[in-house]
């Protein structure tokens, strides 16, 4: 091979690692991206028994049952609808009634979320962002309540 | 005091400005007393923002509520070390911290840069003067930590009992000098940029600056993932947060910059390539900074989000990213190229750890990015978690690890591949014979784990292997591989121990993902519960008063083989009353590399309680290992030849230098 073959070869060869890494990350992107959903979105988005979702909102008042075990129930709520939740594990520390959560897993057959993650991920306010945005956004909860 | 530091901070930026503009305008002058103004201003500007930075931790550690930041970050009856830590664990105080690592940065520069071409040393001045601007601006105007409250308050609001912790003595500081040491990289490109050239000189200090910053950056994560293990009670050492993400971005960046910078040291090439590398780690590092600070990620770091600070951010991002980029375009194509090379060979490899290292932050960076991305331009929210990332990030970070031990073995310029195979067949020999015995003889692996633990063991008898082919192992009598091993060159050991390190965090993430085992369930007092051959017996919860919080202690006994308790451990419930908030103190016991990991969870109506238990095999090697690569960082920075000033003293040390490439 000439100089210039060689230089050729080699540029051909990062820009096929490159192509391939690229395709990877949007296959990746594509697949492994979960969604958030409120309760009241499940009405309109058709999401598939065992397909991977975030679902997020206030955790309902007086739905938290501790049954054998460790495993957790309660219900999820944007105050339109609820969604059941269950989930096997120890729950944050900031897993409180009527404060915002995220649950992460997928609907069971019978309709029950089953979560494998419960993030009580939040700021100062004890409301996760995307719980914020998603109550602000169905006028359930404003900027002021806030404070 | 307090208004002593508030005003050594406005005159701090007072002197950044000048700092900027008079080196810079003497540069282009060619004016040597305009020029020589840089170097006593950046010292100045240092003293002056070490004393503002005094005075805000004085009044943290006095407790003097007349100031909001410490009014809201702290309380009179945590203990002196957490009222001192919570000087930067609130956003004003960190960015306080971030400034005053950049002017400490600087200062350096020009304490040591004396042997520096004036004109170079005056932009790299100039620069690191503008990027102090841009933040001492941005500290004034959005976050000023030393906004005083009147009437003062009788008592704080307390620190984030998460950042109660010794943790957060170390991990912010250092992550910090990671992040920020990366900005004299970034001002030396530019400078030379600014300059139109590169020579000897910049590729002799540029190098010694990454290594510095890069040890500090492996420390801040290492320390950042261990803490978040032991004090989140999830038992997980990685999350792919987009926070996590936002420091190992410029680690990985910073890392192909180790390596291209070695390139261009030795060999002279990949000038233009290793510039902007430098650019873009600290662009990532400022990225990383704006993620975290702004309040676009919700996370134990956003501490407030005030859309003005992340808009703020977003221009000084744009700036210098945007600005030093348009100059990399303007001018780079002025730079000469360096030497060429074969592709197999010392640079080859080097090269393929860039094409690798660089593709994978870009991945990092497309899965930390898309979700805002997708939330920006669509109703959608996702996220992108770790599943994605293993993914991407696996499979582009195998190849690598099994190629490592290649590199340092190939010769500069024109490598033979089947040289360095043979010298490495004993590696290969006992990974394999490491994947076999744990595919065959250990239960609970699947074929990923075993090849996982080969991969690992390849990459540490790799590193090994390195260091017995250049002191001559079974060459030479032993006395002279001894005394060969000895002098060798500092750098040499660096490379081993670094990759040494990248072997031993393999071994513990395999370990701990493949082998390690979990159990939920909820215990009475008594029962005892067993987990990979450790039996545990609850003994009870205790209940307890800290100084600024009470908790419920749930201690454990570790039963022996005789049946009697070996061991202790403990793991609470803790709740911080002025915050309202609970947090869990895990209970870790390390046996050998591994852990016994207990987390407790809530207390039951029936008396008994939720227990997480986790057995993580090896999972200290994980943070071990980047304790090695620190370590190697420290010994590459000791050789002589890379030492702060050192080009002087090169000429005598030139014997020396070329046994580094010895095959």
């Amino acid at each position: 091979m000439t100089r210039k073959q060689k230089r050729l070869s080699v540029i051909a060869g990062g820009l096929v690692f490159l192509g391939a890494a690229t395709g990877l990350t949007f296959y990746a992107l594509g697949q492994k991206a979960s969604y958030f959903y409120m309760p009241a979105d499940l009405t309109t988005a058709s999401v598939q028994p065992g397909q991977r979702i975030r679902l997020g909102g206030l955790v309902e008042k007086g739905t938290i049952q501790r049954g054998q075990g460790a495993t957790v129930g309660f219900s999820v709520t944007d105050t339109h609808k609820s969604v059941k939740v269950t989930y096997t594990g120890i729950l944050p520390d900031l897993f409180r009634e009527e404060q915002g959560v995220i649950t992460e897993g997928s609907f069971g057959p019978d309709g029950v979320f089953v979560a494998d993650s419960v993030l009580a991920k939040h700021d100062e306010r004890y409301m996760p962002k995307e719980v914020a945005d998603g109550l602000k956004a169905k006028g359930v909860w404003q900027e002021s309540k806030s404070e | 005091m307090v208004e002593t530091g508030h005003f050594a901070l406005v005159l701090a930026f007072a002197l950044s400005l000048v700092q900027t503009l008079v080196p810079l305008f003497g540069a282009r002058l060619n004016n040597q007393r305009l020029m020589a103004v840089g170097g006593p201003v950046a010292v100045t500007g240092f003293a002056l923002t070490a004393l503002s930075f005094a005075a805000l931790a004085s009044a943290y550690a006095s407790s003097d509520f007349s100031v909001a930041s410490v009014w809201e970050n702290s309380h009179s009856l945590q203990p002196l070390i957490y009222k001192i830590t919570g000087t930067w664990g609130n956003h004003e105080g960190s960015m306080l911290l971030w400034v005053l690592i950049l002017t400490f940065f600087g200062a350096l520069v020009a304490a040591f840069g004396s042997n520096l071409p004036a004109t170079l040393r005056a932009n790299v001045l100039a620069v690191q003067g503008a990027i102090g601007a841009a933040f001492f601006l941005f500290i004034l105007a959005t976050s000023n930590p030393f906004i005083r409250l009147n009437p003062a308050p009788i008592e704080g609001r307390d620190l984030n009992p998460i950042l109660q912790d010794l943790g957060l003595a170390i991990h912010p500081p250092f992550l910090y000098l990671g992040y920020v040491g990366f900005s004299i990289c970034f001002s030396f490109s530019v400078a030379a940029l600014i300059e139109g050239r590169i020579d000897a000189s910049w590729a002799r200090w540029v190098r010694p600056w990454t290594l510095v910053a890069w040890m500090f950056l492996t420390g801040g994560i290492a320390m950042g993932s261990y803490w978040a293990y032991y004090e989140l009670g999830w038992g997980g050492f990685w999350f792919w947060d987009p926070v996590e993400n936002a420091s190992f971005m410029p680690w990985l960046a910073g890392t192909a910059l180790l390596h291209s910078a070695i390139v261009m040291e030795k060999r002279s090439a990949l000038k233009i390539w290793t510039l902007l590398l430098a650019i873009l780690t600290f662009s990532l590092s400022l990225l990383g900074t704006f993620l975290v600070r702004s309040g676009v990620l919700t996370s134990v770091h956003a501490f407030a989000t005030d859309p003005t600070r992340g808009v703020f951010i977003l221009c000084i991002l744009t700036l210098f990213i945007g600005g030093s980029l348009a100059l990399f375009a303007l001018r780079a194509s002025r730079l000469t190229t360096g030497g060429l090379f074969h592709p197999i060979s010392r640079e080859g490899a080097l090269v393929l750890n860039n094409l690798f290292l660089t593709t994978a932050t870009a991945t990092v960076l497309v899965g930390t990015l898309y979700p805002l991305a997708v939330e920006a331009f669509s109703a959608d929210k996702i996220s992108v978690g770790a599943p994605f990332f293993n993914l991407t990030f696996g499979p582009l970070m195998v190849p690598l690890l099994l190629v490592v031990p290649f590199g340092p073995l190939l010769a500069w310029k024109r490598g033979d591949v089947f040289a360095v195979a043979q010298r490495l067949m004993v590696a290969f020999a006992a990974a394999l014979l490491a994947t076999l015995v744990t595919a065959l003889f250990i239960d609970g692996g699947s074929v990923f784990a075993a090849l996982g633990v080969g991969l690992a063991v390849w990459l540490i008898l790799g590193a090994l292997t390195d260091l017995a082919v250049k002191s001559g192992f079974r060459t030479v009598a032993t006395g002279i591989m001894v005394r060969r091993l000895l002098g060798l060159p500092r750098s040499v050991f660096g490379t081993a121990f670094a990759h040494l390190g990248l072997g031993l965090t393999t071994l513990g993430i395999v370990g701990t993902l493949c082998f390690g085992t979990e159990k939920i369930l909820s215990m009475h007092a008594g029962e005892t519960v067993e987990l990979s051959g450790h039996t545990l017996r609850f003994v009870g919860l205790y209940p307890a008063q800290g100084p600024n919080y009470s908790e419920d202690r749930g201690r454990f006994e570790l039963i022996g083989v005789s049946g009697s308790p070996v061991g202790e451990i403990s793991s609470a419930k803790r709740f911080y009353p002025v915050r309202q908030m609970t947090t869990t103190e895990s209970g870790i016991r390390t046996i050998g590399f591994s852990q016994l990991y207990i987390s407790l969870g809530d207390e039951g109506k029936d008396g008994s309680v939720v227990v997480r238990l986790w057995w993580k095999p090896l999972v200290t090697l994980i943070w071990g290992g980047g304790l090695m690569m620190m370590a190697g960082a420290a010994m590459s920075l000791m050789d002589r030849r890379l030492r702060v000033g050192a080009p002087s003293r090169r000429r005598k040390q030139a014997s020396v230098v070329p046994s580094a490439t010895l095959p």
